[in-house]
């Protein structure tokens, strides 16, 4: 048993192989946290449309600028709203979508250990 | 033109058998010494018209019948046969009819194969399923009826989108709505049995073969899409957070945690509760799922035309479901207050409820993130979008104990367990967690979400593997679908983390080199295909090994309607897939290309397969 | 009296979503990023179709001028059809048209004009769609109406008779 389990240790090990560094990963970071306005529910890295290679571009523009991440999200914020962001983000209109599912984890984990200290 | 008419005429007598078959359960509901025969033949009957109203379309389609308004919006002349036949169901009309179609075969099968149960229970049952099966009739007559005359007659139709026309989108429609329909047998026995009070342990064993039929095709039908949606879509993804897809995750979930409840209510008398619900949750969530995406409300790839007559009449119809089974439940349904409710902290009980608790929190995230930007626009008028990191964040972190749950959860014994093995299973623990820091130092991001990540998936990998040579544990089925589990999250995982992507424009004859991979654009094919023009580019690709592979990525002009299609060129090998596309790029003489190396692709589908291989096992196993 | 209070508490729940679903149902549903009106323009700098020359956006924006800035490109079908309603503005000397052509090749552009005649006083050319991107549009044709530096009307779509007559409401 244990050499099996070695031998399946190094036959993972040995299919890790070339770890190619992306180019472009920031900005692939952020077209894919874009939302393609034109098109029904893709992101900005995966759409092909003029849209989506338009912002391509000024991405790239705004990035040689040396814009951070988040000041890029807020310069396309100010010009189409907060639906172009994929990441719904912390702020007053999305506190209810990020707490509602805790609540509902931490709810269910009461009731299950309230049914425990019941039973003693 | 006479196949329109059979279709329609086929539909209304269909509808009209539902409704005799309402008063004939009616009746033998009072009078149940046996089974009327006569709703086993109007069952049978009920399915011929649907089957005969599904082939007349099917016909009407072949035929190019552009008499049929149907076929009209979604065929052409020069559609190749096979599409023709799949653009029937490729529709919201034909889809409809489809769900008809599998709503009538399984309530059938289930008059003909259920043997063991009161006799009142079948005819509720099959009271419960005709008001699904005649809500969809009006619907399909009412809003979207398939038969819709036009005249003059066009000659020519409005053709089916190419992207569309795939062999894994053909069948993944059937496959996906056998899993979905599938639940609805489950939601109205369970209504029925709620209402005879006769939830128990032989309830359990009897309707586990539907779940089990159910989950294995739902997890199927999510599968095919998924694939399509890899090689067709040309990103390179496989899933999206789209809500589409999350309205076919909904169900997945819910039906997950019901086969286990199941499970372990076909042993014990305990869950019931949770066993009603969630048959009740699961079809709704379907339903929810079809409105959702029928309506015009939500925005995506994937949404059928808007029509908020057609949302309006699923809304209600839904809702008035919802409000039926809840009745049912609050006033039929006695929670059990025998002694089999008392089990230890740590036992097999107590993992089950984990289990649910885990799950249940899973389905609330999506369910939230996918209907919370519509309430937020009605409530404010404020438009948010809920993509990818809205999930990842919520779900990844919760994976982790969740994955630990299923490694030690199905080694508990029954009400009170003590852990066996310990310095075994610690041991296991280091060695995963030693493996998994090994893999994920050399990435500067996320090192120990990631590493914990991956050694919970690890252990998980380890434990259920070495189960299988083990004499103790003797589950091979439910030892399966949880090796496949693990399998899925690593290769997700690893694929995540070592996947690369080179994007930079071509012209022909050049070559990108960047020392690590050489991209050598070499020619140009044209050719003229039956219904679009196709522009082959040939490519050489060397990576820093020095192994050679020669992609040939496709462009295709469509001439009805006018669009053109990116289809990529996929190597796969058992460890990793070779993917690249091309794209046209406005004005110019090069080409966009985009090349992506994408570890482990083949094992993220076949460990989903692995997972209902473990249904079918489950489902072919004789009772002990 | 409690345990009757979980059963109505579900109901009520679903009540209320039903109500959301429903009203939802009734708005419209096509999304149209919110017409952020009273935004600055941007600045920006780019080449001037006809003539070749560069110019930037302080030079053909004055102040205390009505303009109107359209988003067009030959190959652009709805383009088409707004162009006269575009020709008949250009001769009200209230307000100042500019074109911005998008994505398009000079040679196409210019036969388009010639073909059904040049409305704008300037044309900038976006070869890339990044201006107007800058903009705040997202397709063509897109409509602006200008002053002062601030954009003060955003028209998503082509131009219409009833679009005509408002724009000539405002800029009187």
């Amino acid at each position: 048993m244990k050499i099996f389990k070695n031998f399946v240790i190094i036959f993972l090990l040995m299919t890790i192989n070339n770890l190619n560094a992306n180019e472009n990963s920031e900005r692939n970071e952020i077209t894919k946290n874009l939302r393609c306005l034109i098109c029904q529910g893709q992101s900005v890295y995966d759409s092909d449309s003029d849209f989506a290679n338009s912002m391509k571009i000024l991405v790239d523009k705004k990035l040689d600028e040396g814009l951070s991440e988040k000041e890029i999200y807020i310069y396309f914020k100010e010009k189409y709203g907060d639906w172009i962001l994929y990441d719904p983000g912390l702020n007053k209109n999305t506190y209810l979508l990020w707490l509602l599912p805790i609540l509902i984890f931490l709810f269910g984990g009461a009731i299950i250990v309230k049914s425990f200290i019941f039973k003693k | 033109m006479i196949y329109s008419v059979t279709g329609h005429y086929s539909l209304i007598l269909g509808l009209c058998v539902g409704l005799a078959l309402v008063y004939f359960s009616i009746r033998n509901f009072r009078n149940s010494n046996q089974l009327d025969t006569k709703i086993l033949t109007f069952s049978f009957l009920q399915l011929f018209f649907v089957l005969v109203s599904f082939i007349s379309l099917i016909i009407s389609f072949i035929i190019s019948d552009f008499s049929n308004e149907t076929v009209f919006n979604n065929s052409h002349t020069t559609k190749p046969l096979f599409y023709k036949i799949s653009g029937t169901w490729g529709n919201h009309e034909g889809s409809l009819l489809l769900w008809l179609l599998v709503l009538t075969i399984f309530i059938f099968i289930f008059i003909l194969r259920t043997n063991n149960q009161p006799i009142k229970y079948k005819i509720l049952t099959v009271g419960f399923q005709q008001v699904i099966i005649i809500g969809f009739f009006l619907f399909l007559i009412q809003t979207s009826n398939p038969f819709n005359y036009l005249f003059p007659v066009p000659d020519e139709g409005l053709g089916l989108n190419p992207i569309l026309q795939d062999p894994a989108l053909a069948i993944h429609p059937p496959i996906l709505y056998l899993g979905y329909v599938g639940s609805s047998i489950i939601f109205s026995s369970a209504l029925a049995a709620t209402t005879l009070k006769i939830v128990s342990t032989s309830w359990a064993i009897h309707i586990k073969k539907w779940v089990l039929i159910s989950w294995i095709f739902l997890t199927l039908g999510i599968l095919l899409g998924s694939i399509w949606a890899y090689y067709e879509l040309g990103w390179g993804g496989f899933w999206f957070w789209d809500p589409v897809e999350n309205v076919s995750l909904m169900p997945w979930l819910a039906l997950t945690t019901l086969l286990h409840c199941i499970l372990v209510l076909e042993r014990k008398e305990i869950l019931t509760s949770w066993v009603i619900i969630l048959s009740i949750a699961t079809f709704t969530l379907s339903m929810c799922g079809t409105f959702l995406v029928r309506s015009g409300i939500l925005n995506s790839v994937h949404t059928f035309a808007n029509d908020p007559e057609r949302g309006l009449f699923i809304l209600v119809f839904l809702f008035a479901l919802i409000f039926l089974s809840l009745f049912i439940f609050f006033f039929f349904h006695q929670t059990s207050k025998n002694n089999s409710s008392n089990f230890f902290w740590l036992s097999k009980e107590t993992s089950i409820l984990v289990n649910n608790w885990f799950m249940m929190y899973f389905l609330s995230v999506v369910l939230i993130g996918t209907v919370y930007p519509i309430f937020l626009d009605v409530i404010s008028s404020q438009k948010i979008s809920v993509g990818p990191p809205f999930y990842h964040k919520l779900i990844a972190p919760f994976l982790i104990p969740f994955l630990f749950a299923m490694a030690i959860g199905p080694r508990l014994k029954w009400i009170r367990s003590d852990l066996k093995d310990k310095i075994y299973l610690i041991s296991l623990l280091i060695i995963s967690i030693l493996i998994s820091f090994f893999i994920v130092k050399n990435f500067n991001t996320n090192i120990l979400i990631n590493t914990i990540l991956i050694s919970s998936a690890l252990y998980l990998f380890f434990i259920t593997l070495r189960d299988f040579f083990s004499k103790k544990y003797k589950n091979f089925a439910q030892n399966t679908a949880h090796f496949g589990f693990s399998l899925l999250i690593l290769s997700i995982l690893f694929n995540n983390l070592f996947s690369s992507e080179i994007i930079t424009n071509l012209k022909v004859g050049e070559t990108y080199d960047n020392s690590k991979t050489k991209i050598v654009f070499e020619s140009i094919n044209q050719k003229k295909e039956k219904n679009y023009k196709s522009i082959i580019a040939n490519f050489n690709i060397t990576n820093s090994e020095g192994i050679n592979n020669n992609l040939s990525p496709e462009l295709r002009i469509y001439n009805q309607p006018n669009i053109t299609t990116s289809e990529a060129d996929i190597k796969t090998t058992l460890m990793k897939d070779k993917f690249i596309v091309i794209n046209l790029v406005q004005n110019q003489d090069y080409f966009n290309v985009r090349y992506q190396v994408k570890p482990f692709m083949l094992w993220i589908w076949l460990s989903v397969i692995m997972i209902s291989l473990g249904g079918l096992v489950s489902f072919l196993q004789k009772r002990i | 009296m409690k345990k009757k209070l979980i059963p109505y508490s579900i109901i009520l729940i679903f009540l209320i979503i039903f109500a959301v679903f429903y009203k939802s149902l009734k708005d419209t549903n096509i999304y149209t990023p919110e017409t952020k009106i009273n935004n600055d323009i941007p600045i920006f700098s780019a080449e001037l179709l006809l003539s070749n020359e560069n110019s930037n956006s302080t030079e053909i924006f004055e102040l205390d001028k009505f303009y109107l800035l359209n988003i067009w490109a030959s190959w652009c079908v709805p383009c088409r059809d707004e162009h006269p309603i575009l020709m008949s503005l250009s001769k009200n000397n209230k307000l100042i048209i500019i074109g911005m052509n998008y994505k398009d090749n000079k040679k196409n552009a210019k036969k388009f004009l010639d073909e059904l005649g040049n409305p704008y006083e300037k044309i900038i050319v976006d070869k890339n769609g990044t201006n107007s991107i800058e903009w705040g549009a997202f397709g063509v044709p897109e409509t602006f109406i200008i002053y002062n530096n601030k954009i003060i009307k955003k028209y998503i779509g082509p131009l219409n008779n009833e679009l005509l007559i408002e724009i000539q409401k405002i800029i009187k």
